[in-house]
């Protein structure tokens, strides 16, 4: 691609170096580490299901054994693996057994290792085929159906009752909707489990369960048959269940996840060290399962100004997108975020914004970005917030962005009625209509306002990297140095689940979808 | 003001004084058609609208309708006799806070927080505390001058008030969701009692919120202030600044 901004590849390559060695820096500590989150999720591959007689899931019950009894640090399939020798039962049995407190696992003598290994490899290798066929699925639909063009339009629904998030789901598609986002509930990012089944209740969102995914993907299938276009599924693979969320995802073929290595660190004040080890684990399932992920840095800018911490966006853009690659997810998956934040009363700023989305443009140019709406200067005047929708969508085609999240005039005021985003999608259709060629129309001044900013932010995100490459990144979050938050090593919710992996430790996922035919 | 208009009878203003001229966006759960056009101008006469008029009628996809609409309003409302009782102290925005803690104070204020005793559900403190806050509603985390400490759930209260303590705190928020078998009173109790046992209850100031909980009943317990549903960080934050600068 022709470069409209005039950037310094050198700069790109040397930021995107040291953004490599700050995630190898990192990928150094996950590989010597799991949690129970990771050990949750392989129970939950493995095919453990279900809750006990008081709603707790069965992979809580089977990890809060192992931990009990010490036995964590080997992972759940050695463990698990192991008792199918010693007591003939198959998985969901032994979880079963457990769960009853008829089983204690650390009492059974330990089989040798190659045959634990071996126990395991076909409930592994079926779970795998599973989620590999829910790829191609998707992609035979995408080849029969077909899709809409880019930018998909991305909207959510977060009635709290997944029946009512159906309605309107099916409502947006047919609408124009391409990808339907069902926002969980206040607060679910820090449970440590995730609740089961179908759920009628949640605030200001809904509950991300197996069962909800299911009966969603089911009703955008028919939705997607009837308007002759494949409607993409999003959810929320982050906090403390990320990896979870991310297996449960692939067996249900969502297609895309917000699944951001840093976001639960400094937003939700989950614990740096079992945030970085469940992002890995998580991104290996979403690229396997082919799922777009969605990075969160457009959350930066709710807190930072949008402005003068351009630079820490597209610094997090390079860290999450080099973690991202350790994961074996490839760049068209890498749903990059960023936002159309800055203040609306700041004079030319929507040619920062236009700088800012070209420039995310040019640097990852293979990236389906996803790009965020205004929320922050978003006010009751949703008379005035249609317009700066439409100014967002006009950045938007301008620079041939991938996911466009639309923005709701209501954003400040409730979840969106019907209505308001049937308006929505109406404002993204004009704009992208009426300006569907104009990027490839257009260049910028040389020198000009657009080039200079885009240099300029390009500059400092390369020091910012340097600097965290230099004093690594778990320190680099200590100090504030992202969305102005600070985040100590040991702190944070979610620490006492991370555990040094043991000698005999195993995780019969990894190696199959990092290394597997997709 | 003109002097034509009688403030006794009010009514909205389009283009001409009291013709009543309203706007309105609504959906029925109707399919689109001319029914739909005539559900939607009977629903405005009931309102007391005159002459409704559907200007826009646009289907949802779900068999349902949402209409642009004009009525004239044939209600008015006496203005003289208008009396708002204002809420006692101030509830200044984030930036307003944050601009009083720079001119009150000169230094950090230090809010300690927590979902204390048994209680594991800290949807409530994390709305008032996290960065992303809630409903729009910028946490305390996020506020400059505010030095905002967030203990998480199932906090006993010794070792919140060992916390506040150590950081020196000049506020304890604690937040209550679960209240079976009244556990919020005796846990809320408990702390009162403890911070007087150790001589701390006037050194700091200390509130408590959940939606079972409301001023009178927290005032009731010795707390100095108690938030109920609909509250925000600013709330909290407003009370906290305004009490300290008044305490000083």
């Amino acid at each position: 691609m022709q470069s409209k901004l005039n950037l310094n590849q050198q700069t790109i390559d040397k930021a995107r170096a040291s953004a490599r060695n700050i995630a190898h820096d990192i990928q150094g500590f996950i590989d010597q580490h799991t949690t129970v989150a990771v050990e949750r999720t392989v129970l939950r591959l493995l095919g453990v299901d279900g809750v006990d007689a008081f709603g707790t899931p069965l992979p809580n019950i089977v990890v809060d054994h192992l931990k009990a009894e010490g036995l964590l640090k080997e992972g759940a399939a050695f463990a698990m693996g192991n008792a199918m020798i010693q007591t003939g039962k198959d998985i969901q049995g032994i979880a079963d057994a457990i769960s009853l407190g008829e089983l204690n696992l650390s009492t059974l003598p330990v089989a040798d290792q190659v045959a634990i290994q071996g126990a395991i490899s076909p409930i592994a290798d079926a779970m795998t085929e599973r989620i590999r066929k829910n790829r191609q699925k998707r992609n035979d639909y995408l080849s029969r159906l077909g899709e809409g063009p880019k930018p998909y339009l991305y909207v959510i629904v977060a009635t709290g009752n997944i029946f009512e998030d159906i309605l309107q789901a099916q409502a947006a598609a047919r609408q124009g909707a391409d990808v339907i986002a069902v926002i969980r509930t206040t607060g679910q990012s820090l449970l440590d489990f995730v609740p089961f089944g179908a759920t009628t209740e949640g605030f200001g969102g809904t509950y991300a369960t197996q069962e909800n995914f299911r009966l969603m993907r089911k009703a955008l299938d028919e939705v997607g048959e009837e308007v002759g276009r494949y409607i993409r599924l999003c959810n929320y693979c982050s906090g403390l269940c990320m990896p979870e969320i991310a297996a449960m995802g692939a067996m249900e073929r969502l297609d895309v996840m917000l699944n951001d290595a840093l976001y639960g660190i400094l937003f939700r004040d989950i614990n740096m060290q079992r945030t970085l080890v469940d992002q890995n684990f998580s991104r290996i399932i979403n690229g396997f399962a082919g799922v777009i992920i969605n990075t969160g840095e457009d959350n930066y800018l709710t807190t930072a100004d949008a402005v003068e911490e351009a630079h820490t966006v597209l610094a997090s853009q390079f860290i999450n997108e080099q973690f991202a690659l350790l994961a074996g997810l490839p760049e068209e998956q890498m749903g990059l975020g960023h936002a159309f934040e800055m203040n609306p009363t700041l004079e030319n700023g929507f040619l920062l914004e236009l700088s800012q989305a070209q420039m995310a443009r040019e640097i990852f140019p293979k990236a389906p970005l996803k790009y965020m709406p205004p929320t922050k200067y978003m006010t009751g005047d949703i008379f005035k917030g249609h317009v700066q929708n439409a100014l967002f969508n006009t950045v938007s085609i301008m620079t041939n962005q991938g996911i466009q999240l639309l923005g709701m005039l209501t954003e400040a005021i409730h979840t969106p009625l019907l209505q308001d985003r049937a308006l929505s999608i109406d404002n993204a259709r004009y704009v992208f209509n009426t300006m569907k060629d104009i990027s490839s129309e257009i260049e910028f001044k040389e020198g000009g306002m657009i080039q200079t900013r885009a240099q300029k932010v390009l500059g400092e995100a390369q020091e910012m990297l340097s600097r965290i490459e230099g004093d690594g990144l778990m320190e680099t979050i200590a100090q504030g140095k992202f969305a102005d938050v600070k985040r100590a090593r040991d702190g944070g919710k979610g620490l006492d689940g991370v555990t040094i992996k043991g000698d005999y430790y195993f995780n019969p996922f990894v190696e199959r979808m990092l290394g597997g035919v997709r | 003001m003109s002097t034509m208009i009688d403030l006794t009878q009010v009514k909205p203003y389009g283009d001409t004084l009291n013709d009543g001229m309203m706007q309105f966006c609504f959906t029925l759960p109707v399919p689109h058609g001319d029914e739909a056009i005539e559900a939607a101008k009977q629903l405005l006469a009931k309102m007391g609208m005159d002459e409704p008029s559907v200007v826009h009628a646009r289907d949802l996809g779900v068999g349902y309708t949402m209409f642009v609409a004009y009525g004239k309003c044939t209600h008015t409302v006496d203005y003289t006799t208008i009396v708002v009782p204002k809420v006692e102290g101030d509830v200044m925005d984030k930036y307003s806070v944050e601009a009083y803690i720079a001119e009150n104070f000169d230094r950090e204020i230090t809010i300690v927080g927590a979902c204390s005793g048994t209680d594991a559900h800290t949807v409530g403190i994390d709305a008032i505390f996290n960065m992303k806050g809630f409903d729009g509603h910028y946490g305390l985390e996020r506020y400059k001058g505010i030095n905002a400490i967030n203990m998480g759930s199932q906090v006993p209260n010794e070792e919140l008030i060992a916390k506040a303590v150590e950081v020196n705190a000049d506020a304890i928020l604690v937040s209550q969701i679960v209240t079976q078998k009244d556990v919020h009173i005796h846990n809320l109790t408990n702390l009162i009692e403890l911070l007087e046992a150790e001589g701390l209850r006037d050194k700091m100031i200390v509130a408590c919120g959940g939606p079972r909980i409301n001023h009178e009943l927290a005032k009731e317990l010795g707390f100095d202030a108690g938030f109920g549903p609909g509250t925000y960080a600013e709330n909290v934050a407003s009370f906290i600044v305004t009490r300290l600068a008044a305490k000083a």
